[in-house]
């Protein structure tokens, strides 16, 4: 089990302008958190700087208990990036084997990652050749490689079909059960339903974090999209 | 080390593995520089001793050309689609993956060498003074420049057209000073001070000498390690251009 992300008063400019604003929060493993809110609200920004490609300007964050950056979580963190990062020119299988090889994971583990996300049948086939919901699943694949720690997932359902989204949010919870910290990401606020907390994000401020079940009652909303709504009035 | 030495390979494995799928760019790598050599022997065919001179020399600018564009472009290609960026959160050493490139381009680099060399020798008789496996060490030796030079100025690239751009801005220029137009003797002092400072100079001359002197000078084992030198010192400048982490 990890130790979690902690955030403290975490700040992220980019050339002179604010991307994160003050965000002080905390991800525990074994609960699922999605991160939520409109395109620009900073999402992408956050979740890179949590897999250490996006240095803080300033304040503190924290995966594991580590600083993020350590060489020692490149091993713990699985990353799905919004447009799927996989090699077109590559087969499946052949995309898996390579990230495989570079964590040091098992051909098992590529032949049972390929089955969780439903490509068993497209192992062979070129990643040129698979839809964008295909691409999507093979992107997950990778960063399910190796059975990490902490899993930081950038919006992995979006343009997958309602079947087979119904099912990844039924792995990521099992995954969050068995101790994993899991985040993940989306512009849909419908998801952040199947989350057990939410970080309500816009304009790179952070709205709400904490359970969902606890938004709705302090809102006295519904739905988190109706909590975000009353959130956002409240602030303007 | 057991695991950079794994992930070199991986990486290099990967590499030549995307190249088996995509078989216009092998046949651009491999073909190229023998239809151009062709073509040049055709324009010379007349002209015998037109040819032995001329045809050394850009048997090592072709590879040099061929691979800096293709490496160039396939690096720019990982660096803009996010697949560099996704490796770089795993364990491996940026090195690591430019080894791994290096490796995979410069076993290409090999079989191109001695295809293209093999045809200006044995099919198009090329006449060299010097031994010919030289002839084919320095057109190896050019091939891995390109591969090296290409990862490097990739970095300086936002998208394949600027690529592409590169090569009238860093190859041309390099041929024009290189020695093959004008003895470098012949030259204003200033572009003399310049094209000594260029790598394909040093290519050039080596295989202008093997293709008139009998044995190999010492000036030609110099010319093979600077050319070496600029090699490592384009390997370890593209890895430094590689940032895991961005502010």
């Amino acid at each position: 089990m990890s130790g979690g992300i902690v955030a403290h008063k975490l700040v992220v400019e980019k050339q002179d302008h604010s991307i994160l604003d003050s965000l002080t929060f905390s991800v525990k493993p074994g609960v699922l958190t999605g991160l939520i809110g409109p395109s620009g609200a900073g999402k992408t920004t956050l979740m890179r700087t949590i897999v250490g490609l996006q240095i803080p300007s300033r304040g503190k964050l924290q995966v594991d208990g580590k600083v993020v950056g350590d060489k020692s979580l490149r091993s713990k963190i699985g990353y799905v990036t919004q447009s799927p990062a996989i090699y077109d020119d590559l087969t499946v299988e052949q995309n898996l084997l390579y990230f495989a090889r570079l964590i040091q994971a098992s051909k098992a583990n590529v032949t049972s990652v390929i089955k969780v996300v439903d490509l068993t049948k497209q192992t062979k086939q070129l990643a040129s050749t698979l839809s964008g919901g295909q691409r999507a699943r093979v992107s997950l694949a990778i960063a399910l490689l190796g059975d990490p720690d902490v899993l930081i997932l950038d919006e992995p359902t979006v343009g997958l079909d309602p079947v087979l989204r119904h099912h990844l949010w039924g792995l990521f919870g099992a995954l969050a059960k068995k101790g994993k910290t899991i985040i993940i990401s989306s512009h849909v606020m419908d998801e952040a339903e199947r989350c057990e907390n939410v970080l309500l994000v816009r304009s790179g401020s952070l709205l709400w974090s904490d359970s969902r079940k606890k938004l709705l009652q302090e809102t006295k909303t519904q739905s988190v999209e109706q909590a975000f709504l009353k959130l956002v009035g409240g602030k303007q | 080390m057991i695991y950079h030495l794994s992930a070199v390979l991986a990486t290099a494995r990967r590499i030549l593995r995307q190249l088996s799928h995509d078989h216009r760019s092998v046949a651009l790598i491999f073909l190229v520089p023998v239809v151009l050599m062709s073509l040049l022997y055709w324009l010379y065919i007349d002209q015998e001793m037109v040819f032995d001179r001329i045809a050394p020399a850009l048997l090592g600018i072709f590879p040099f050309t061929i691979m800096f564009l293709i490496t160039s472009i396939t690096t720019l290609r990982e660096r803009t689609n996010g697949t560099f960026e996704r490796v770089l959160v795993t364990p491996i050493a940026k090195l690591d993956i430019i080894l791994g490139y290096t490796i995979a381009f410069g076993l290409l680099a090999i079989i191109q060498s001695l295809i293209a060399s093999a045809v200006a020798i044995y099919l198009l008789d090329m006449n060299v003074a010097g031994p010919e496996w030289f002839v084919i060490l320095i057109a190896l030796c050019n091939a891995l420049l390109g591969t090296a030079l290409g990862i490097f100025l990739s970095a300086f690239a936002r998208t394949e057209f600027q690529a592409v751009q590169f090569m009238p801005a860093f190859i041309f220029p390099q041929f024009l000073v290189c020695g093959l137009l004008l003895p470098l003797d012949q030259m204003p002092d200033l572009l003399q001070s310049i094209a000594y400072c260029l790598p394909l100079t040093y290519a050039v001359d080596a295989l202008q000498r093997v293709a008139t002197e009998v044995d190999i000078s010492s000036e030609s084992w110099r010319d093979i390690w600077v050319v070496l030198g600029f090699i490592v010192a384009a390997i370890v400048l593209g890895a430094l251009t590689l940032k895991r982490r961005s502010k």
